[in-house]
């Protein structure tokens, strides 16, 4: 249970991430060229990947990767800006980064040199001083360096047009810096020339630049200045270490000096080894070091917003849920044994374990919650791969990205996305010629959005295409003798027939869909989730699919009913209310079958007659209403027992063709009760309630 | 005649059904079960109509009479539920199946095995495997899952 994920593992998932971040930041670029911080991002993600991938022996990524990044290191210098072209490169590179590390085996090498060439010949076109800027920063380190700048004019500099404050602020162009003067060849007052320059500064400079950025900064006076540019290792180190790496003293002498305790400084100033200036430098640069340290910590824990969660391996989240599943069992059978009986005290740890596995089960679900955004995100480089194949302009937008979903029903979604919005842009959306004709805009549109509606999510894909074409799907379907010639079918069971295997309406097979293939999985794919489709589609207007899912697959709050000897568990997010089928209700048997709800006529189903129950139905039987979207129906029960916790466990292939059950469920007494598909019902409800109203 | 028999061997368990015995491989049975209650699946077919509750798990109750036109009987002091693991369609299943009795663990040795007749069978032959011999008695081998794989 608690084995250590091997090192390469950790680096596969952490450069999965890398990789989708990379995407995001390249797509937003072409969006958004001038957006400095996704051309960071970009950066960042490239060079992490590079330097991870070296450490885990990805050596061909790294490599590859490092061309790429020392690209983007130009564009951020805007050597050229980040516009399709590029970005079309390197969303191809991505992928053969992605290549290089999921299998380096098989990875196509001449595909990443050909890539490479690309992208050299773009940035090559645009900056003619490539080579030896890139030669350069190549060989130095990579990262912030503290560099020690001692520098001193000659006393006539200033005569000579020399700036030495110019040459500050050049130097503080180049990263945070602390400057000392040094003062200590100031002469007195009158033997002072007002045009000499007399003093020299120590400057403590913090820069990703190269050296020879600093030597540029010197590049008119290095000929009559002292001047030493020195390296510092980034560790504040104390003062005597300081004060022996810069040469002033002796380590001997401070190490002496040190073994007299108070501040060594002033001791030293006090022996007269060291003049003050020297001395307040020495400290300006352990204040400088200290404050790295500190900002460096600071800059790691503001990129690192992760620090707050942890990645845990599926599985134990999955074990997690069963062991809490049982403990809501386990509870509900305490509750039904204190409820026999009568003793206060056990009573009130009862509730008490009712509420903790209550909370538990909630917290547990929670953990188990990932926003949608995750999955709508790579839809992005979809759309834009999939618009340039086909030659359609065609924008995504999006809404509800935050809506949260069990993590395996958001894996699980991803393959029926993945067809409904090829779908829209191969079929769906016209080109732009069609379009104009049709009085649209050119540019196709296809929205994605999710939003909670009770227990279920609701997520829509929406297009404003030319929508599905009814008479086609007609033919088709008495072509392939899926329906009879003329058979009456409501407007929902037409649309209906397009999840039907092997039909497609395409006139022409593309290599993006068309074969037939795909609808069928989607439809498959959500009745396995226990969710539902609707389609809504208007000729010209577009196509609307809506895909209804339960928040989770855990664990629900239910309501459990009785109907004959059976008892049966209903979502308790389903049901709307319970009413009671008045004996004169109930004697209309054939005729009318709906109810009354305040004023709003609603069909219902008698479980007894469904599940051919052969016990007398009960004297006063019930009528629960539940609904799906904006569709009710009315279940006739014998009895409504009560609210349940209900753990939902699933029923085997052996029943995969009993529709009106979603799942089956277990009591406090240890007997499996069966959940009701609500969805399926309301369906057969409305359907019994339509061929009705058609006869 | 018998040296073309090239039947491994096998420890199976042996029960009683409608007055036949049968044998399954013993390795694939998880547990033997008391009779327990039973919850109906309506609308199901009537060879696995029923759920029981296994240690916490549904598992579908299947009734192998139903597949071999055997009377179905009340259950009595001496049924028992069988739980076995069934591969269906490539998925290992945990199913229940029930039993008039259960009679023991035993050894049939792949020589006594003789292969379905063709006629003189009231059975479906690909139902079953083979007949085994023990002293004057017949074995019958189902093949559980060619059973559970069928409408």
């Amino acid at each position: 249970m608690s084995e250590t994920p091997q090192p390469s593992q950790i680096f596969l998932e952490e450069a999965a991430d890398l990789l989708v971040q990379l995407e995001e930041a390249l797509l937003g670029l072409e969006q958004a060229p001038d957006d400095r911080e996704l051309l960071d991002a970009a950066f960042r993600a490239l060079h992490t990947l590079k330097g991870s991938g070296s450490m885990f022996g990805f050596e061909a990524m790294a490599k590859f990767t490092h061309h790429l990044e020392n690209a983007f290191e130009q564009v951020r210098k805007g050597a050229r800006p980040p516009d399709s072209a590029l970005v079309g490169i390197a969303l191809a590179a991505q992928d053969h980064i992605r290549a290089l590390i999921e299998n380096p085996a098989e990875a196509d090498a001449a595909e990443g040199d050909r890539l490479l060439a690309q992208v050299a010949e773009l940035m090559g076109a645009a900056a003619p001083a490539g080579p030896t800027i890139g030669a350069a920063a190549a060989a130095d380190p990579v990262g912030p360096v503290i560099w020690r700048i001692r520098f001193r004019l000659s006393e006539d500099a200033m005569l000579r047009g020399t700036n030495p404050l110019l040459l500050l602020d050049e130097l503080r162009g180049l990263g945070p810096c602390t400057v000392v003067t040094q003062v200590d060849r100031l002469p007195a007052l009158e033997d002072m020339d007002p045009c000499g320059c007399y003093v020299g500064w120590d400057v403590l400079l913090t820069t990703e630049q190269p050296r020879a950025a600093i030597d540029d900064v010197f590049i008119f006076v290095q000929d009559d200045a002292t001047l030493t540019i020195e390296q510092v290792p980034p560790e504040p180190n104390k003062l005597g270490d300081i004060l022996a790496n810069r040469g002033e003293v002796g380590r001997d002498v401070t190490e002496a000096a040190a073994s007299r305790q108070p501040k060594l400084g002033s001791l030293l100033l006090e022996d007269g080894a060291l003049t003050e200036d020297q001395l307040r430098s020495a400290l300006a640069e352990q204040k400088h070091l200290r404050n790295e340290v500190q900002t460096a910590k600071a800059v790691a824990q503001a990129t690192a917003p992760s620090a707050s969660s942890i990645r845990v391996p599926a599985e134990r989240l999955d074990s997690l849920m069963d062991q809490v599943g049982e403990l809501v069992i386990a509870q509900a059978r305490l509750k039904q044994l204190i409820a026999a009986g009568d003793i206060a005290q056990i009573k009130s740890i009862a509730e008490d374990i009712e509420r903790l596995s209550n909370g538990l089960r909630d917290t547990t679900m929670g953990v188990r919650m990932v926003p949608i955004g995750s999955l709508f995100g790579r839809f992005r480089r979809l759309i834009r791969d999939l618009s340039q194949e086909l030659g359609k302009d065609v924008q995504l937008s999006m809404s509800g990205e935050e809506t949260e979903l069990d993590k395996t029903v958001i894996e699980r979604l991803n393959d029926p996305l993945v067809h409904i919005v090829r779908n829209s842009l191969d079929h769906g959306i016209e080109d732009a010629e069609a379009r104009r004709q049709a009085g649209k805009p050119p540019q196709g549109h296809v929205h994605l959005s999710a939003v909670h509606s009770g227990a279920q999510v609701r997520i829509t894909i929406k297009d404003d295409g030319r929508g599905l074409d009814r008479d086609r799907i007609r033919a088709k379907a008495e072509e392939q003798g899926l329906v009879a010639a003329g058979t009456k079918l409501s407007d929902t069971e037409l649309l209906q027939l397009i999840f039907h295997p092997g039909l497609s309406t395409a006139k022409t097979v593309t290599s993006v869909s068309g074969r037939g293939v795909g609808m069928d999985v989607v439809k498959r794919t959500i009745d396995s989730l226990r969710g539902s489709i609707e389609v809504a589609s208007s000729a010209g207007g577009g196509t609307e699919i809506t895909l209804s899912l339960p928040l989770t697959l855990a664990i629900i709050d239910g309501l459990l009913v009785r109907v004959g000897q059976g008892r049966y568990v209903l979502p308790l997010s389903a049901v709307e209310e319970c009413v009671e089928l008045s004996a004169e209700q109930d004697r209309q048997h054939s005729g009318r079958s709906f109810l009354n709800i305040r004023d709003d006529l609603v069909p219902f189903l008698r479980l007894r007659e469904l599940f051919a129950s052969k016990l007398p139905a009960d004297q006063y039987q019930k009528v629960v209403i539940v609904s799906t979207g904006d569709r009710r129906v009315g279940l006739v029960v014998d009895q409504v027992i009560g609210d349940h916790q209900t753990v939902i466990k699933s029923l085997s292939k052996l029943h995969a063709d009993v529709g009106s059950f979603s799942g089956a469920t277990i009591l406090g007494d240890g007997t499996v009760a069966l959940i009701l598909d609500v969805a399926h019902l309301v369906t057969v409800g409305q359907a019994a309630e339509q061929r009705r109203q058609a006869s | 005649m018998a040296a073309a028999n090239d039947n491994p061997s096998f420890e199976a368990l042996t029960f009683g059904l409608a007055g036949e015995t049968f044998a399954i491989d013993a390795n694939s049975v998880r547990e033997i079960l008391d009779i327990i209650p039973i919850t109906e699946v309506p609308g199901a077919q009537a060879f696995v109509g029923g759920l029981i509750n296994v240690r916490g798990r549904v598992v579908p109750l299947a009734d192998l009479k139903v597949k071999f036109g055997m009377p179905r009987t009340e259950t009595s002091i001496d049924t028992r539920i069988v739980v076995m693991e069934v591969d269906l369609a490539g998925e290992p299943t945990i199913v229940g199946i029930l039993t008039d009795k259960v009679h023991e663990v035993t050894e049939i040795s792949g020589a006594s095995i003789a292969p379905t007749p063709e006629i003189g069978m009231k059975w479906r032959p690909d139902f079953i495997k083979g007949i085994g011999k023990r002293g004057s008695d017949f074995i019958i081998i189902p093949d559980i899952a060619r059973i559970f794989a069928s409408e």
